[in-house]
């Protein structure tokens, strides 16, 4: 579906983002980007709907090479979460999400089916949140609302860079198992990014550990903690593990050190 | 100060409706032409210190000097320099602020809409736009005024606005001309400030009802305003039109009203155009944007003609005459019968202590003391005649108003003066105009020029003609003096002149020999 071929990206002042880095993503699949900050995580995503050229290699979507397309046609084909958000301050809620159907010129009918649907999805009532300004959310409703606009077009696939960041745990939780069941439903092609190793796991079909503009390992959650290439692989994967267990500890001596002073 | 009053306010209406059309219409060419440019900046962000460097150094030019400059680049004065030089004016806050709210849109939203999928048309349009107006409309208010302010300086270069009234008043010492020149230009800005605030409240709240509000506002008012001039555009159209000039002191708004009264008695549709600089009076003149003005011979024969060899009243006026016709295409119709020449004087007291009754008496003693001139004055070529033929060196020279120029040599501040001999202030001030036993100043006739147009139209030359030899010195002095020290109006002066020239016209009193061919 979609193909990194041998890609390096150098920004203007010299910087190495990538190094001839290649992926290749199914159809229909979840592939989760991890590695640690400035690594070249956005970069890739940008690459994939030429927010940012290549400086040598190819990216190709089914087939064929992006440079080839449009870039205004192709990236109204591809849904993307921004890291910084980015919505548009001086529209409505409503606005925002329909920022693509509007551009692609669907009915008003239909945006505003759109829009109530995927507002719901993202568990931001339309009726309490329709007519609201991006300066009147919190900055976890902000980003679901992200979440919506870049689902609004119904297009084959997604990009999203952290899109969870700044949401609570339980609402996370929610929304994990509602772009699951979208994702599902629409055979959507998901590129995710995320710090969150317990997010990646749960949400992978595969995981893709980046470091320094190269990738370590490409393999499921599974193949990855057996067969690691890497120490830092290994120790990436073995992270949810070993924190629970640390959880665990504190949790477990703190019951003790109260059961001791109840028996004084 | 009620007579004084009614006699401004005539011509307030006009003079407002002047003063919107030019401050509207530079205001809307000015965002017109600015917000394609400021695109072009964000656009090719490489151009953008360019074009604010150049619109910077724009407005770094003094407000009137700009005014003045559009005059010999467009070869024409009126409303069009004037409009040109305020739409430059206009430009920078606009540019800079439509450039600077863009660049401050938020990089983040600015990804999102490419990310999404927007042109960098729908970019400009449906995300930075919006998201810089409240910055570019700031631009745009401060514009407003600060083109309300400069427009008030477009009468020297013949555009009609509520600076006639600052310019004739501050000539003529009339304060209830100035306020209600400075009240116009106050009440016109903030009623400006606010309707273009109404427009961005409209435009912050989208709401298509208020956004029609302010237009509708907006253009009701200037039609309103406006109504004077379209009056007066339907209601003379068939009258044949004149242009009459006045440049920058007393006797010439005096003698441009007498003038204007005697064409409006022969039918013509006058309009005045008062406060000109010399040379843009004449080069007005010569090129038809003016009827008729009245100047002095010795100005045309120093400075127009650049002459410097001494010559006598007769002599200066025919060679002029004849130069005007070939090499300026001016008639010189004839002299007024007085002289308004250049001269020096000093306080009649220090000029009997100091023993000083010539130019070449002021010579001996010049090192001491401190001269004052008016600001065209030591810029003059008869200046440096008179400089160079008596060797005047002063200890100090210093420019002037000249409405304030009597007022330092009678209170000491400088020693002596260029006055015009024509002034009544020189004896209500109790100063003496130093002889000139060489001649070095040329003669100063008044006379009536026309431009070649006027002069072959008969009605014209013969409503004219009563004045020709018909004002004596004394008589213009005492005009002068009866607007500068008894506050009396400009009308009133040129009617008082008409009424005496009506009574004493006589078969016996006939002009002299000089008429138009
Ligand atoms: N526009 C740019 N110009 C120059 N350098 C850039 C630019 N954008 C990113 N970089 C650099 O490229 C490298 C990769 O950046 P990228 O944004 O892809 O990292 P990331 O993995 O997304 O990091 P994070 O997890 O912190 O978001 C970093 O060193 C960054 O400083
Ligand atoms: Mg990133």
């Amino acid at each position: 579906m979609i193909s990194l071929q041998n890609v390096s990206k150098i920004y203007p002042g010299g910087v190495g983002a990538i190094e001839r880095l290649s992926l290749e993503i199914e159809a229909g699949e979840t592939l989760v980007l991890l590695g640690a900050s400035g690594c070249g995580k956005t970069t890739t995503l940008k690459l994939i709907n030429r927010l940012v050229e290549p400086t040598s290699g190819t990216v190709l979507i089914e087939g064929r090479d992006v440079t080839s397309l449009d870039p205004v046609v192709l990236r109204r084909q591809i849904g993307y979460v921004f890291q910084g958000i980015g919505l548009f301050p001086h529209w409505t809620v409503a606005e925002n999400v329909a920022a693509i159907p509007k551009l692609l010129g669907w009915s008003d009918a239909r945006i505003q089916d759109r829009v109530d649907t995927l507002l719901n999805d993202v568990g931001l009532p339309p009726d309490a949140y329709r007519a609201r300004r991006p300066a009147e959310l919190s900055g976890g409703q902000q980003q679901r609302v992200g979440v919506a606009r870049a689902l609004a077009a119904e297009t084959r696939i997604l990009l999203m860079d952290e899109p969870f960041g700044a949401v609570d745990p339980i609402t996370r939780d929610g929304l994990q198992e509602q772009i699951k069941q979208i994702q599902k439903q629409l055979d959507l092609t998901i590129i995710l990014v995320t710090h969150d190793v317990s997010e990646a796991l749960l949400l992978a079909d595969r995981l893709a550990i980046m470091d320094s503009g190269r990738i370590l390992q490409v393999g499921s959650a599974h193949e990855l903690s057996t067969q690691p290439a890497d120490p830092q692989v290994a120790s990436l994967l073995a992270m949810p593990r070993r924190q629970s267990k640390r959880l665990q500890s504190i949790i477990g001596a703190g019951a003790t050190a109260r059961d001791r002073s109840d028996d004084d | 100060m009620g007579e004084a009053f009614q006699a401004q306010w005539a011509h307030f209406p006009n003079y407002f409706a002047h003063h919107v059309l030019l401050t509207v219409g530079a205001l809307a060419i000015g965002i017109l032409f600015s917000l394609p440019l400021a695109a072009l900046a964000l656009r090719r962000p490489a151009l953008a210190p360019p074009l604010l460097g150049l619109s910077s150094i724009i407005q770094t030019i003094p407000g009137l000097a700009l005014l003045a400059l559009m005059v010999p680049l467009l070869g024409r004065i009126g409303v069009v320099p004037a409009l040109v030089a305020l739409v430059l004016y206009s430009m920078l806050p606009i540019l800079r602020n439509a450039v600077t709210g863009a660049n401050e849109v938020d990089p983040n939203v600015l990804e999102a809409a490419r990310g999404i999928g927007m042109t960098d048309q729908q970019i400009l349009v449906r995300v930075q736009l919006p998201l810089a107006l409240p910055v570019l409309v700031a631009g745009i208010r401060t514009a407003a005024v600060w083109t309300v302010g400069m427009a008030t300086l477009s009468t020297p270069v013949g555009a009609t606005s509520l600076g006639n009234f600052i310019f004739s008043g501050l000539q003529t010492q009339n304060t209830v001309a100035v306020l209600m020149g400075c009240f116009g230009a106050a009440v016109l800005a903030i009623a400006l400030d606010g309707l273009i605030r109404l427009g961005e409240w409209a435009a912050a709240r989208r709401s298509a009802r208020l956004a029609w509000t302010s237009i509708g506002l907006l253009a009701i008012s200037i039609g309103l305003a406006c109504l004077p001039i379209l009056a007066a555009g339907f209601g003379d159209s068939n009258r044949p039109r004149a242009t009459v000039g006045a440049k920058t002191f007393t006797e010439q708004y005096i003698l441009a009203e007498l003038i204007a009264t005697k064409l409006r008695q022969a039918g013509f549709d006058v309009t005045l155009r008062e406060g000109l600089g010399s040379t843009v009076a004449f080069n007005a003149l010569s090129n038809g944007d003016l009827d008729v003005y009245v100047d002095y011979s010795g100005t045309i024969w120093a400075n127009y003609m650049k002459r410097t060899d001494p010559a006598n009243s007769e002599i200066v006026l025919e060679t002029s005459q004849e130069w005007l016709a070939n090499e300026a295409g001016i008639q010189l119709l004839g002299p007024l019968g007085f002289e308004n020449a250049y001269a020096i004087a000093m306080k009649s007291q220090a000029a009997r202590l100091k023993g000083i009754s010539d130019l070449s008496d002021l010579a001996e003693q010049a090192p001491q003391l401190a001269l004052g001139g008016d600001y065209e004055f030591f810029a003059r070529p008869e200046w440096r005649e008179v400089e160079a033929a008596y060797g005047l060196k002063f200890r100090e020279q210093r420019s002037f108003d000249s409405a304030l120029m009597y007022g330092a040599v009678a209170d000491g501040h400088v020693d002596a003066i260029s006055a015009f001999s024509s002034d009544g202030r020189i004896a209500a001030y109790d100063l003496v105009v130093l002889d000139d036993p060489l001649q070095a100043f040329p003669p100063y006739d008044a006379v009536i020029l026309l431009s070649d147009l006027a002069a072959q139209n008969p009605r014209f030359v013969e409503a004219l003609r009563p004045l020709l030899g018909a004002i004596g010195d004394s008589q213009m002095r005492e005009a002068n003096r009866r607007v500068d020290l008894d506050g009396a109006s400009v009308h009133s002066a040129a009617a008082e002149l008409a009424s005496e020239i009506a009574s004493r016209a006589r078969p016996s009193d006939p002009p002299p020999n000089f008429g138009a061919r």
